[in-house]
This record gives C-alpha cells, sequence and structure tokens, in this order.
C-alpha cells in the first residue's frame, strides 16, 4: 500500500512538474485529488486492509493528499502571477498622455480679494454687514456730515434717481446704518457694491467695489485705527509690509488719513509699478468724526471710533497686476481662469 | 495747485531743504505733493556770454561765426540763428555742457542733450547759444524771448554769470493735492504757513502797507449789496492813472512757474495776488461803470449777458450780478463783462475783491457751463477777512510798480463776520483720543505756529478766519496730530469687548452659491447693474412687461447705463455674447448680483434689491446639465425634498418647448431654460445658450445648514423594474407623482432609465421605464408587501392611460 501510495505521489509530483498551463494543474487536481480520484480510490480500497492497519493507512493516504495538495497549490500560485505579470505587462499607458479633469469654474478676482479681506477681519472680531446699493441722499451723505451744499455731492460724482434717493457712491453708509441699531461696541465691515459717475477706461469704471470698516467703542484711538490696518496689510500683503499714515481730509473721520503700503513688488526701493516712490495708496481712514457719531445717537463724550473705506477693485488690481480694469467687468473666460 | 518752491521760501526765509525732503516732510503734515519739477534739470555749464564780433561763415549763407566773451575768455561758436548781432549778452552752453530740448520746443529729452565742441561746415564751434526752448521753458514764461532764435538777457546781467540763475531757473515747481477742508492751503500764504510750521521756521508773510494819494474812493464809487446772503463781503478800490506795461521778470517768473500766462502788469497782478493770497479779484474799467455805483443783485430769470471773453451767457435768478446804476457788468465770481472789461487804453481801474456764496457760485457755473479759476476758488468758500488784506496787497504792488496811483481808503460792504467758536484746549483727552503721551507744552506751540489763539484765562483755542475747518475737538486733535507726526503715534489694537466675526447667513448661502457652481464648471462673472432700456426689447419682452417698470438713473453716462437693471438675463447674455465672439468654446459663467424692482413707478421710496443667482452656458451640455446645477445647489442646502418643474415658466425670452419654473415647496424660486433662438439672433450668439435664475432671497429663506443623520438602511431592498408606453403629452414628472403618491412608506426611490420615442412604438407614446426600490426600516420586505405596493402603482399609472410594455 505504501509503495503504491509512493508511486501515486512521485506520479502526480511529476504530472505537476510538467504542466504549463492552469487547466493542466486543474486536470491533475483532478485525477489525484478529486471524488474520482487516485487517492479517493486509495480511501476507498481500505475495506481489504486489516482493520487495525487502517488508521495508520488512512494517515499515510492523507499526508500523501497533503504534499500534493501544497505543492500543486505551490505552482497554481506561481503560474497565477506570472499570468498577471504577462497581463500587466500588455496594460502599460502614456501616462504623460492629458488629464481627464473635471474642468471646475473659478471665481472672479474681485470676490478672492474680498473673502481674503473677509477672512482677515472676521478673525479680528469682525462681523460682515451689506446695506441697500440704492440708498437714501440722508444715509449716503447727510448722516455722513456731507451736508447739501458740500462739493462731494456734486452730480458730476453722484448718480440720482430723485432728489433724495441716490446710487450709494461709498459704503459708508452702512456704518450709519448700523450705528442707528444703537448695539455696541460695532466691529464691521461692509463690502459692496459702489457707484460713481466716471466714464469707462483703463482705471475708472461707473460701478466698483468698496469694503467699509468701522469700530466704534468706549477708549477706542488713533493708534487703535494704526495698530489695526498695519495688521491687515501684514497679512493681506505680507509680514514685510509696512504702512504709512499721511494726513487727508474725509467729511465723516477727523483725523481723517490715507495709509500706503510698501510696494509688494520691489519691496519698498522704488519701481516701475510704485511709481518709484516704494509706496502703494491703499485706503483712506480715520477716526469717526463727532457729528457723525452725534447724528446716529451715539455719545462722542462716551464713545469713539475709526472708519476706514478700501477699494476692492485697487486691491484685486495690485495683487493680481490685472493693468485694465475694464476686463473685470467683461467676464472672457481666458481672464476668469487665471484666478 | 503748482508753486515754484522760491516763492515758498520767499515767506519762509529760513526754510533750507532738498526738493525731496520738502515733499516728504510736507506729505506727512497734510499738504500732499504730487510730485516736483527740477526747473533746472539738464542745464549744465551755461553761461551768459556777450557776443563781440559776428562773420559771415566761409561756406553756409545760413550759418554765421561769433566771437563770444564768456567772462574769463572768448570763444568761437556757430550759429545758425537769424536774431543775434555784436553787443547782444546771450545764455551760452559750454563744450561738455547739457541743454533740455531742441530748438523746435517739442517734448524734453529725459536726459537732455549734450553739448560737445566741434565743427559747423568745417569752422569750429566750441559751444552753443541757447533759445528758451533749449532752456527748457517756453515763450509762455518768458514772453520777452523772441519767436525764433536765442534768448537776449537785458544789460544788467554779468558777462560770465551763471545764466540759469540770470533766468530764474534754478527752482522747483511743486505740484500740491490740496484738501476741500483747506481752502487757505489754495493760496502760496497758506502753503507757506504750513510749510513754516513743519519746518519749525519762522513764517514772514509781505508787510502790507498802501501809499495812498490823498484822494477818498467815496468820491469815485459807492458799493449796495442787494443780497447780502449771496455776498457777504464787497471791497472795492480804485488806482488812477494806470500805466500799462509789462510787469517785473520776478513776477513773471512766480505766475509762469504757477502756470500762469504774464500779460501786463495789471493782469499780472489781480492774478499773482490771486495765488499769493487765494482770493480771486476783478478789475473794471471805472470809466464804463454809469452812476459811479456798484450794485450786486441777482440776475432776472432768461436775461442774456456777454461776458469778457465775448461769450453771450443765458442767466437766471439763482445767478449773482455785479451791476452798475444802468446794467451788468459782470457775473459774480464767475467773469467779468465785456462791456467793462480793461483794455489798453484804461485810465482808472475799479478793483472788487469780494465773498461770495460758495455753493451758489459752484451751481451757477456749472449752469452756465463757466468753471473759471476765479468760480473754482469761490466755490470752496472764502474768508472774508482776507478779501480786504488781498485788495490792500494788489494796491500796493501797483503803486511799488509805478503801475499807477491809489485813490485812499476801500469802499467796503461787510456781514458781521462769523467767528470761529472757542474750542475747550483738553490735553489729556486729545492724548486718550490720539493714544498719545505729548506734553501740553508742545501741543501749545502747534497752535501758535498754525495762529490758532490759546486763551489761557478761559483755556480755550479759537482758530483764526482763515481756519473754517477748526471747530471742534477731533479737528483740534488733528492739528495736534500732524505736527506731532502721524508716525510719531503707537500702534496698538482696540482693547475693550470681544465681538464675535461672521459672515450672515445669506452670505453664506452665496458661498454656497459660488462653491457649487464652481464645481460644476462655471465661472463667475461681474457685470453692471444698470443698463440700457433697450434690454427689453432685446429679451423681446411685451410693452406691458412688469420688468419695463425700472429705476431710472436722473444723471446717467447715456442710455446704456440709464436704468437698475429688472432682471438679471441681460449681462449674463452679452458676457456669453463676448466669449462667443471671441471664439472661447464651452463657457460656463455666473453671476451673484442684485436686481432692482421700484415699489412704485415713478420711485419715491428705496426699490426692494433681490440677489440673483444667474447660470448662464453654451458648448457642452443641455438643458439636463443645467437642472443638475440647480438641484446639487438645493442638495447642498439641505434642500432635499423634490423641487417641481413647470414647463409653464411663462418666459417670452426663452424657448418656449424648453423652459420650466422652478419650485420648491410651492414656491416658485426660479427658472431655467434654453434662451430662445431669436433672443440669441438679438446678442449676436450663434449656439444654444441655457440659463437659469435662482431668486436668492426665497432660497436664502428654505436652505438650512442643519443636518440629522438618518442611520443606514439595515435590511435589504427590494427593487423592480418597470417598462411602459406613454401618451406623448405626459411628461415624467407626472409619472413620477403617481410613484410617490402610490408608493407607500416602504417606497425608497426610483429611478429613470430608459425614454425611447420612435419605431417600435406606436405614434403619439413614447417608451419611459423605472427601476423602483423599496425598503423598510425595521425589517426585511415580505414579496407581499412589494407587489402590494407595485399593484398600486401600476393601478395609477394605467389610470393616466399608460400601458406596460410586456
Amino acid at each position: 500500500m505504501k509503495e503504491k501510495l509512493e508511486q501515486i505521489k512521485a506520479d502526480a509530483l511529476s504530472k505537476i512538474e510538467n504542466s504549463d498551463t492552469l487547466e493542466k494543474l486543474n486536470e491533475i487536481r483532478v485525477n489525484f485529488l478529486g471524488k474520482k480520484g487516485e487517492l479517493t480510490a486509495v480511501l476507498k480500497s481500505m475495506k481489504d486492509v486489516a482493520p487495525e492497519e487502517r488508521p495508520k493507512v488512512g494517515q499515510m493516504v492523507n499526508e500523501t493528499r497533503e504534499e500534493i495538495e501544497k505543492v500543486l497549490e505551490k505552482h497554481i500560485s506561481q503560474m497565477e502571477k506570472a499570468l498577471r505579470e504577462a497581463k500587466m505587462k500588455t496594460e502599460v499607458i502614456d501616462v504623460t498622455l492629458p488629464a481627464k479633469k473635471n474642468n471646475v469654474g473659478h471665481r472672479h478676482p474681485n470676490t478672492i480679494a474680498l473673502e481674503e479681506v473677509e477672512r482677515i477681519f472676521i478673525g479680528m472680531g469682525y462681523e460682515v454687514v451689506e446695506g441697500p446699493e440704492v440708498e437714501k441722499d440722508y444715509y449716503n451723505f447727510e448722516a455722513l456730515n456731507i451736508p447739501k451744499d458740500h462739493p462731494a455731492r456734486d452730480e458730476q460724482d453722484t448718480f440720482y434717481i430723485t432728489e433724495d434717493i441716490v446710487l450709494r457712491t461709498q459704503t459708508s453708509p452702512v456704518q450709519v446704518r448700523e450705528m442707528e441699531k444703537g448695539k455696541l461696541p460695532i466691529r464691521m465691515i461692509a463690502p459692496g457694491r459702489v457707484f460713481r459717475s466716471d466714464e469707462v477706461d483703463a482705471t475708472h469704471s461707473p460701478s466698483f467695489h468698496q469694503i467699509e470698516g468701522l469700530v466704534i467703542d468706549k477708549n477706542i484711538t488713533f493708534a487703535d485705527l494704526k495698530g489695526t490696518l498695519a495688521e491687515f496689510a501684514r497679512e493681506l500683503f505680507g509680514e514685510e509690509t509696512k504702512v504709512k499714515f499721511r494726513p487727508h481730509h474725509f467729511p465723516f473721520t477727523e483725523p481723517s488719513a490715507e495709509m500706503d503700503v510698501t510696494c509688494f513688488k520691489c519691496g519698498g526701493s522704488g519701481c516701475r509699478f510704485c511709481k518709484g516712490s516704494g509706496w502703494i495708496e491703499i485706503l483712506g481712514c480715520g477716526m469717526v468724526h463727532p457729528n457723525v457719531l452725534n447724528m446716529s445717537g451715539i455719545d462722542p463724550e462716551e464713545y469713539s471710533g475709526f472708519a476706514f473705506g478700501v477699494g476692492l477693485e485697487r486691491i484685486a488690481l495690485l495683487k493680481y497686476e490685472i493693468d485694465d480694469m475694464r476686463l473685470l467687468y467683461e467676464n472672457d473666460i481666458r481672464f476668469l481662469k487665471q484666478f | 495747485m503748482n508753486t515754484a518752491l522760491s516763492w515758498i521760501k520767499a515767506y519762509v526765509p529760513e526754510l533750507q531743504c532738498e526738493d525731496q525732503e520738502y515733499f516728504d516732510k510736507m506729505t506727512l503734515t497734510g499738504t500732499k505733493v504730487e510730485g516736483f519739477e527740477r526747473l533746472d534739470k539738464n542745464l549744465e555749464k551755461i553761461v551768459v556770454g556777450q557776443i563781440e564780433k559776428i562773420e559771415r561763415h566761409p561756406d553756409a549763407d545760413k550759418l554765421i561765426i561769433c566771437q563770444v566773451n564768456i567772462g574769463n575768455e572768448t570763444i568761437q561758436i556757430v550759429t545758425g540763428a537769424p536774431n543775434v548781432k555784436e553787443g547782444d549778452k546771450v545764455p551760452v552752453v559750454l563744450d561738455g555742457g547739457k541743454v533740455a530740448g531742441g530748438h523746435d520746443g517739442g517734448p524734453l529729452p529725459e536726459d537732455g542733450i549734450k553739448i560737445k565742441a566741434g565743427k559747423l561746415r568745417g569752422v569750429p564751434s566750441n559751444g552753443m547759444m541757447c533759445s528758451i526752448e533749449e532752456l527748457g521753458s517756453n515763450r509762455d514764461m518768458y514772453p520777452e524771448a523772441p519767436e525764433e532764435g536765442i534768448y537776449i538777457f537785458g544789460d544788467d546781467v554779468e558777462v560770465g554769470s551763471d545764466a540759469i540763475e540770470a533766468l530764474g531757473l534754478h527752482d522747483t515747481v511743486f505740484e500740491y493735492e490740496i484738501t476741500s477742508n483747506r481752502v487757505d492751503c489754495y493760496s502760496i500764504l497758506g502753503i507757506a504757513r504750513e510749510a513754516a510750521a513743519t519746518f519749525k521756521k519762522p513764517f514772514v508773510p509781505p508787510v502790507v502797507e498802501v501809499k495812498e494819494n490823498g484822494e477818498d474812493v467815496n468820491d469815485y464809487i459807492s458799493v449796495e449789496v442787494e443780497d447780502k446772503e449771496l455776498c457777504t463781503r464787497y471791497c472795492a478800490r480804485v488806482c488812477k492813472n494806470i500805466k500799462i506795461g509789462p510787469s517785473p521778470k520776478w513776477m513773471q517768473r512766480r505766475l509762469a512757474a504757477s502756470g500762469i500766462r504774464p500779460i501786463n502788469n495789471l493782469v499780472d497782478i489781480t492774478n499773482y495776488v490771486m495765488e499769493e493770497y487765494g482770493q480771486p479779484m476783478h478789475a473794471f474799467d471805472l470809466d464804463t461803470i454809469a452812476g459811479n455805483k456798484i450794485i450786486v443783485r441777482r440776475a432776472m430769470d432768461g436775461e442774456e449777458f456777454q461776458t469778457l471773453d465775448g461769450q453771450m451767457r443765458k442767466l437766471d435768478s439763482d445767478i449773482l450780478m455785479i451791476c452798475d446804476a444802468e446794467k451788468e457788468i459782470g457775473i459774480a465770481g464767475i467773469m467779468g463783462g465785456e462791456n467793462s472789461k480793461i483794455t489798453d487804453n484804461v485810465k482808472t481801474v475799479l478793483f472788487e475783491a469780494a465773498t461770495f456764496n460758495g455753493p451758489n457760485i459752484r451751481k451757477s457755473a456749472k449752469r452756465l457751463g463757466l468753471r473759471t479759476d476765479a468760480s473754482g476758488k469761490f466755490e470752496k468758500g472764502l474768508d472774508p477777512v482776507n478779501a480786504k488784506a488781498a485788495i490792500d496787497r494788489a494796491c500796493q504792488l501797483i503803486q511799488e510798480l509805478g503801475c499807477g496811483e491809489v485813490v485812499g481808503g476801500t469802499a467796503d460792504v461787510c456781514e458781521p463776520i462769523k467767528e470761529n467758536p472757542a474750542i475747550k484746549f483738553e490735553p489729556e483727552k486729545i492724548n486718550k483720543f490720539l493714544g498719545t503721551d505729548i506734553a501740553k507744552e508742545d501741543m501749545l506751540n502747534i497752535f501758535k505756529m498754525l495762529e490758532l489763539e490759546y486763551n489761557e484765562e478761559t483755556n480755550e483755542i479759537k482758530a483764526p478766519s482763515f481756519r473754517q475747518d477748526v471747530n471742534c475737538f477731533a479737528d483740534v486733535a488733528e492739528e495736534v496730530a500732524r505736527f506731532y507726526g502721524y508716525d510719531k503715534i503707537p500702534v496698538s489694537l482696540p482693547s475693550g469687548e470681544a465681538t464675535t466675526g461672521k459672515l450672515s447667513f445669506k452670505m453664506r448661502v452665496e458661498e454656497k452659491a459660488r462653491e457649487i457652481a464652481e464645481f460644476c464648471g462655471f465661472s463667475q462673472g461681474m457685470t453692471y447693474s444698470f443698463e440700457s432700456p433697450k434690454v427689453f426689447d432685446k429679451l423681446m419682452l411685451p410693452e406691458d412687461s412688469e420688468y419695463r417698470k425700472t429705476v431710472k438713473i436722473a444723471n446717467p453716462l447715456g442710455e446704456d447705463f440709464s436704468i437698475m437693471r429688472t432682471l438679471s438675463l441681460n449681462g449674463m447674455l452679452t458676457s456669453l455674447a463676448t466669449n462667443y465672439n471671441r471664439r472661447n468654446k464651452n463657457v460656463r459663467l455666473y453671476e451673484l448680483g442684485n436686481v432692482y424692482l421700484p415699489k412704485q413707478v415713478p420711485v419715491t421710496e428705496l426699490p426692494e434689491e433681490r440677489m440673483q443667482f444667474t447660470l448662464g452656458m453654451y458648448g457642452d451640455g443641455d438643458f439636463f446639465t443645467m437642472k443638475g446645477v440647480v438641484e446639487e445647489f438645493f442638495d447642498s442646502l439641505g434642500m432635499r425634498k423634490k423641487a417641481v418643474y413647470d414647463p409653464n415658466a411663462g418666459k417670452v425670452y426663452l424657448h418656449p418647448g424648453r423652459q420650466a419654473s422652478i419650485s420648491y415647496d410651492g414656491v416658485v424660486v426660479g427658472y431655467l431654460g434654453e434662451v430662445h433662438p431669436e433672443v440669441l439672433d438679438n446678442y449676436n450668439i450663434g449656439t444654444k445658450v441655457y440659463v437659469a435664475v435662482l431668486d436668492m432671497p426665497e432660497v436664502v429663506r428654505l436652505a438650512s445648514f442643519d443636518r440629522k443623520y438618518e442611520g443606514i438602511a439595515k435590511y435589504p431592498a427590494v427593487t423592480r423594474d418597470i417598462s411602459m408606453v406613454v401618451p406623448k403629452e405626459i411628461l415624467v414628472g407626472q409619472i413620477e407623482s403617481m410613484i410617490e403618491q402610490r408608493g407607500g412608506k416602504i417606497l425608497e426611490s426610483y429611478s429613470l432609465f430608459d425614454v425611447y420615442e420612435g419605431a417600435q412604438i406606436k405614434e403619439g407614446y413614447k417608451s419611459v421605464a423605472y427601476s423602483i426600490s423599496f425598503r423598510a426600516k425595521d425589517r426585511t420586505l415580505e414579496e407581499a408587501d412589494v407587489t402590494a405596493a407595485m399593484k398600486k402603482i401600476l393601478n395609477g399609472l394605467e389610470s393616466m392611460g399608460i400601458e406596460l410594455r410586456a
């Protein structure tokens, strides 16, 4: 019996060794290990073996089976591996072929700039608020200490709807509306569309965007104004950015200032971009005029504050080096795709 | 405002600074300098030479050979200039020197023109005699210069001396941007006062003493002001025996540097005083004035008047006029009349220096279409004290420059001059306001330099009459800040109660709109809020359309920008057309912008502003691509119910068979569709365009960012496919409503997997196939559950005339 098993095993192993396809190996499995296979036949012939010998023979059969199986599995797995490798060799792709993109759309540079500004001020605790674009004369002018006869109200600059209704020329009226709500302290920015009667050219547009900022609290100082806007400039234009405040005049702030930042192109040494001065004018600001506080029902003896106004297009044009403002309103996809 | 630095220095004699330093320091104290230009730029090695001898050039008819004495030697110069003669003193640029420009007076080259010794037609020439143009100037500044040829000095210059010095060109012209509150700084004296304070040097204004002839002005003229509101002061003085001639060179130079062409002594003096004091003056020929009388009154409506430029002007009763006893002789503050203007034969002059109402002058000048130097100054609101000072200064100059003699006294009609308010001096409060620690004495020094009066007894500050901008605490604080230095004020961040930085809910929904649109391939555009009323025709809107009721701009930049948009489509289609015409392929754009809906026409209150989320595209994609964007958007806003698309959207500008209004929860929130081919023609777009417009106020109302987890199904789903033959006019939306209605609680979802029309399907029908899924949350469904639900659905569908396919 033992010899028979040895022979079966030798036969099987040699056949396995000589097989070159998975089919042949499977055939060997069936022929030797299957229900009708040779080993099964050996087991079936157990009845001819003496009962005391049976367990021993049984064990021998199982050992033979395991050995064949082991070798068979090994060969199968080797062959499968070889086959997979051969298949992959035929599946080589040119990885430099073009990508299949989702063609995601692009955000307008104005919005990108606005979101940066918003992020900075939200981080400093400012609420973003809005107000009407078609605005009452009172909010756009009068409540901002720009009385009826002020030259800034000249029709040259302002679009009028009626005598009392204008297209807002600045986002400052949102300040007044916010102050009138009577909730103090205030830390807000108000971005939005504004309108001035300027003909369209490379640097002018009758419609553009401003971001107004307002802080009202007890003990707000000019030093706070300087510190806040310097921080803003560093966040927006980079850590190295320096600021300079020059006295200026706005009817609704006193003292007033214009803020310059060091040219982010040359770092302040002077270049074509900053017209050689090393500085770029970025925004107007100042301490809220006591008349403005009074008109909005805030006691200037108790509260003080500062306000500032930034031209969004100005930031976008400077930051992204866009040389013609008209591009912002043409919506040519080749332009928009660059942002 | 342009001014020579030498003129400023005349009143701040100790001022010594480089141009750049002046630029920087003045800007930092609030007198913003826009730029400066050196008048001696590129003028090198130029001296006064005297021509000793002139000979003809042997080989050229048009050239002459000059022997020119330049002080220490005599050099030979060949020139083609036609105007020189022996004995003339001329500017000579020596070998190796530079001039600013060519003799033709064209644009000046950046680096000037280098002059070298050389030969002209074989004759050595060791320099060049210069025309005024070559010196970078012109005949406006130097009217005595010949029209063509070399500039010739008067006898008083020294041979061999610096010619540039002699011409007064060692100077710098500064251009200032004066803010509207500083009316006083529209004058040399105003800027000089600021310069003195900036550099902490004494301010020395001209000493005005008028030598009068002993006569009395009242014997010559009387003044009557009828409208005291529009004219708060009127000063008149008389000068007689006028001798018209050129003004002195120093005056001409100063005027020319300010951009004012010298004309004659009388005109130049009035212009000079206007620059120096910021007070416009007018000179009348007294002999033309009837009745020895000046009357200041309003014009009559519809009257016409000829101004001294010869033009006829139509007047109205809001325009203030200067009149004599019989007639009008000038438009107050704007321009004098032809009938009283100064001629070269003038004998006696009446000077006027007045204070008119600024806003009135501005409006009058605008209505007349006549803005003059004078009106530009008056409209800012001038200081009445200054009017008297200026007229005295003018008379002083008339007398000193030998232009005439001054009649004694001034006819002066003056309203009480408004005093500036007294402001309490509170140094601690100023420091607290600025965040500084400035000593009280330093503040008082600043006030002193600026001529703000401090009364120690009352502890009050009062600004002089020319500083009407200083009238409250904050104004005083600004004066301190300016001269302490904005740059020296420390930096800090606001302390106090913490606040929450945030976006409003509306802004967050808009942010989501941008995200989804961009994810779906749409780029953000921006278009104007105003447009032309013609867009309604382009969009084929009927005459009585509500959209045609608009907010109109009273003073638009032309018709194209004359109404506030009531729908957002024109901007989108215009942008798509721009892209289409530039051959950009597959364009997808979106815009978030307001439309402006009037509450009534004509407008009497603020219109309603509604944010519209507008999407537009051409190229790849179709109606259903656009529909997909809308649904992605709703999904992102937690709007998970089924939106209803009604093909009867009624949009005339969309394809009648390819449009739908979008409702959510029973509310119309927008529409989408293919743009009507005729509208596309109107916009010159040659391809199909799909648009969607969502009304954001409604969307914002329905949106929510709250989410609740519902659990993932534990029990298996059962799916049934059905295929049906459906009458063509039935919409799949109707089939879906039926499935929803009848599917019961166990209906989980359904999806359309086939729609087909054509062969094998009978005429007037289409084939539609759905896959319907059922699932229970709490158990595995039995076959019977599903069969019952399906039966209900199928019965319902049959009742709609739908047949099941085998």
